[in-house]
């Protein structure tokens, strides 16, 4: 009896200890439709391999998931004169190597973000160099007063100088002919720690247990696999199986399924992507009516009228299933700018519009081509066929030039020079700022303005207010300034804004994430309750 | 002998560099690899600085040129994608492909050749008519409906495989494989399965109609009026006569496999090449696109090369002919 009380309980210490593993083994396994390009952060600057970087890797400041800026690698800042920005850092993080984090690996990291070959240094273009002060302290200085730094700053990630130097990354490299260390190596701050890494196949983290935020964290992950599944149907199967614990994006025709199926659900909300139309502005003579002489778009009558016949409302019922907000400005609710009355569009009125153009002098219309991406945006092909028929009623004979992103953003961007008369595009401000679309699509004045202004619209007061804006301290008044800016724009007709597509994750029901609204998968929200 | 091996070498290899000026020139007017690689806040001047480096300014000749260099020193370039050198990626995603189409084409063999034999020996019973009913939803569904289907059914419903991925794979040397793990072989059954499906219903359907014919044939009569017995009839003389087309055709698809495995690939996230492919196109990956495409190239001209020397084992009347037309008066 006294043996089998002793086999008793080691049994039951046997099962405790596997029962305790398994409840202390938090796992999230998500998947989406492409992989991440690479583990360098300042490399690609891209939606999801963003949403993985800060994961691994941290910044000064850092987003929480309603997208406020917080504190993070810098516990406090201050303005010591309008060009020079201090900030003092946290003591006592280390890298995941060991090493610890010092003013010297922010002075390095912003050399090696700026490089010409980094992706991410349009986030530093208004810096002009950070100085450490001492170990603990850097100034940033900028090249003239700049409201938004810290805005721009969280995407601005901080590498070990000594990691770096050892495996000799110490810059950036793309379209080179040499793979790099910090391609599938990394070696962050962050919450997790990169594991492995086997491209097109899986992307495995881990949880840092020396991370300095642990005390307060908001996850209980001990791993977290990341696998790409292009094709959606497989996606969501894997969903419903089981296999995957969260998938995104949803393809809308299957968010009702989801729903429907007991353990799964659906997270929609809103995205900050605003979907939108443009015209040539600049030709004097359309593309598509040569020998004329003549170009329609440059008559506000002709755009105010291109807009007046969309309905999209039916769009939003039909073709987005409800799964999208109209919108009347060329940024979402929650970027900085924003204005409720300007948000709310011009109404539905083909009638209107068939007058219009006649008053312009196209009471016959006239023939246009359409350029619209087919796998960038969600049902973008869709939305553009069934703008064609409603912009036919009013006389247009338009031909539909649907392709893939690759092609499409060659022939309307500055590859081809702007090879189109009409075309879809969509935006969303990397630095959550109206400033940030204001300078890249809506003027042409100055450098590093209008990349995508690919119909080169162009209103001097616009651009006046733009420049403004740039070197505005005072909130206020910029924000005011950005609403002026924004209201010309609108009565000018400048593009034809459609709609925010909405986010459809789909999630498992033991996972509780968070779900910000620019669809990034923050690894450091996310529960396992089960 | 020789003299042929090396013939048809010789056209391997300008078949060869013919795919490669095609694949080469095309994708130097198709699409912009820079738009992929830069973000959309890029400047005019940092895609300049970047078209530099990767020499995309150069005249077209000279681009070929650098680029028949490299290939001949097995350097097929980094993926604009993942920043990796092509070769190993390669490396990685081919023995995910081959196996597949392996185990595909073993599938096809031994489903086909054998439901083909019965189909044909048997013609009028309704076994057999049930078996070419069901082949006709082989030929008509396309390939991703099928592997849809299937993840339906077995995945999702009856819950017996996974949906995607390889599974478990044990690495041996470079090559990885499924074949020895419980996850490996069950993730390996429905992608070779879709992606046998079409080339078992058309070995099926091509070994019926050569057996048909066969068995129609005088040799054949007199075998059996000297009293042999129906299994050497059908499966010594008559099945051996039907092999030499449906040697010819699996060739053929066995190439097929393995390039066009792509949309089984996609299906079920296979890491093979064909999803390696797929992205390429997308990203406009162009040192991955052209590598893939000489690699095809390659490998369709290999196989062709063995089926011709097939014949010479199989077909005796292949090998008389040649020595008569080298001899001499």
């Amino acid at each position: 009896m006294k043996r089998f009380g002793k086999i008793m309980i080691l049994m039951v210490l046997l099962v405790a200890v596997v029962f305790s593993q398994a409840v202390y083994a938090k796992t999230f396994k998500y998947a989406t439709s492409g992989d991440i390009l690479t583990m360098d952060p300042h490399s690609q600057n891209e939606g999801p391999n963003n949403a993985m970087k800060n994961n691994v890797f941290e910044c000064l400041v850092h987003r929480n998931y309603k997208l406020e800026v917080e504190p993070s690698l810098a516990t406090s800042w201050e303005v010591i004169n309008p060009t020079t920005w201090r900030f003092y850092l946290r003591k006592g993080v280390k890298f995941h190597d060991g090493s610890p984090f010092t003013a010297d690996d922010v002075v390095f990291s912003y050399k090696r973000n700026a490089h010409p070959h980094s992706d991410m240094n349009a986030y530093l273009a208004t810096v002009k160099e950070v100085k450490k002060v001492d170990d603990y302290t850097v100034d940033y200085i900028t090249k003239g007063p700049d409201p938004i730094l810290t805005q721009n700053l969280t995407a601005h990630f901080i590498m070990s100088k000594t990691w770096c130097e050892k495996h000799n990354v110490g810059n950036p490299i793309r379209g080179s002919t040499d793979e790099i260390y910090a391609t599938r190596h990394a070696n962050g701050t962050g919450p997790f720690i990169m594991e492995e890494r086997v491209p097109d196949t899986r992307t495995v983290l881990v949880n840092n247990p020396n991370w300095w935020g642990n005390a307060t964290k908001t996850h209980n992950l001990t791993k977290a696999t990341f696998v790409p599944i292009a094709n959606a149907a497989t996606r969501v199967s894997a969903l419903l199986t089981g296999e995957v614990d969260m998938i995104f994006p949803v393809p809308l025709q299957d968010v009702k399924r989801v729903n429907a199926t007991p353990g799964v659900r659906a997270m929609q909300g809103p995205e900050l992507r605003t979907v939108f139309l443009g015209f040539d502005q600049h030709r004097d003579e359309l593309l598509d009516m040569k020998g004329s002489g003549k170009n329609p778009f440059k008559d506000v009558r002709v755009r105010r009228a291109f807009y007046q016949a969309i309905d999209i409302q039916a769009i939003h019922k039909k073709v987005m299933r409800g799964a999208s907000t109209p919108s009347g400005l060329m940024i979402a609710p929650g970027i900085v700018g924003w204005d409720e009355e300007l948000y709310k569009r011009y109404p539905y009125d083909p009638e209107a519009s068939k007058k219009l153009l006649a008053e312009a002098g196209y009471a016959d219309g006239f023939p246009i081509t359409f350029d619209c991406p087919n796998d960038r945006y969600v049902n973008d092909e869709a939305i553009c066929q069934a703008v064609v028929p409603m912009l036919s009623r009013i006389g247009i004979d338009v031909t539909l030039n649907a392709q893939t992103k690759g092609l499409h953003f060659d022939k309307i961007g500055l590859k081809q020079k702007n090879n189109t008369s009409f075309f879809m595009l969509g935006w969303t401000p990397g630095t959550y700022d109206g400033l940030n679309p204001l300078v890249n699509l809506m003027t042409v004045e100055g450098k590093a303005h209008g990349t995508w202004n690919c119909g080169k619209y162009t209103n001097p007061e616009v651009e006046a207010l733009t420049k403004k804006i740039a070197v505005e301290v005072e909130q206020e008044k910029r924000l005011k300034l950005m609403r002026e800016a924004m209201r010309i724009h609108k009565e000018d007709f400048g593009h034809i804004p459609l709609h925010q597509q909405a986010l459809a994750w789909g999630v498992a029901d033991y996972v509780d994430i968070k779900q910000p609204a620019n669809d990034s998968v923050w690894l450091r929200y996310v529960n396992i309750t089960k | 002998m020789i003299a042929y091996i090396i013939r048809r070498i010789f056209q391997a290899a300008i078949v060869m560099l013919a795919v490669g000026l095609i694949a080469f020139s095309m994708f130097t007017f198709v699409g912009d690899p820079i738009a992929s690689m830069v973000g959309q806040d890029s400047t005019n001047e940092q895609r300049e600085l970047i078209a530099e480096k990767l020499g995309l300014n150069d005249p077209f000749y000279i681009q070929y040129a650098h680029y028949l260099g490299r290939m001949l020193r097995g350097q097929f370039g980094i993926s604009y994608r993942l920043g990796v050198p092509v070769t190993e990626l390669f490396k990685e995603r081919l023995p995910a492909t081959l196996e597949l189409s392996a185990v595909a084409a073993l599938f096809t063999l031994v489903f086909g050749i054998p439901l083909g034999v019965y189909t044909g020996l048997h013609r009028e019973g309704w076994i057999s008519r049930f078996i070419l009913t069901i082949s006709l939803v082989g030929i008509s569904l396309p390939t991703f409906l099928i592997g849809i289907l299937l993840i339906f059914l077995f995945g999702v419903i009856l819950g017996l495989l996974p949906s995607f991925g390889r599974g478990e794979v044990v690495q041996i040397g470079f090559w990885s494989s499924g074949l020895f793990t419980m996850s490996g072989l069950k993730s390996l059954i429905m992608p070779s399965v879709t992606l046998g499906m079409f080339q078992m219903t058309l070995i099926l359907r091509l070994v019926r109609a050569e057996m048909l014919e066969v068995l129609r044939t005088d040799y054949i009569k007199f075998a059996r009026a000297r009293g042999l017995t129906n299994r050497v009839v059908n499966f010594r003389h008559a099945l051996k006569n039907t092999l030499v087309p449906v040697m010819t055709i699996t060739g053929l698809q066995i190439g097929g496999l393995i390039a066009f495995a792509i949309i089984t690939e996609t299906v079920f996230q296979w890491p093979g090449m064909g999803l390696l492919f797929i992205q390429a196109i997308n990203f406009v990956d162009i040192p991955v696109m052209s590598a893939y495409l000489m690699l095809v190239a390659f490998f369709f001209v290999l196989i062709n090369l063995i089926v011709d020397l097939l014949y010479y084992v199989v077909d005796p009347r292949l090998r008389v002919e040649r020595t008569v037309g080298e001899g001499s008066v």
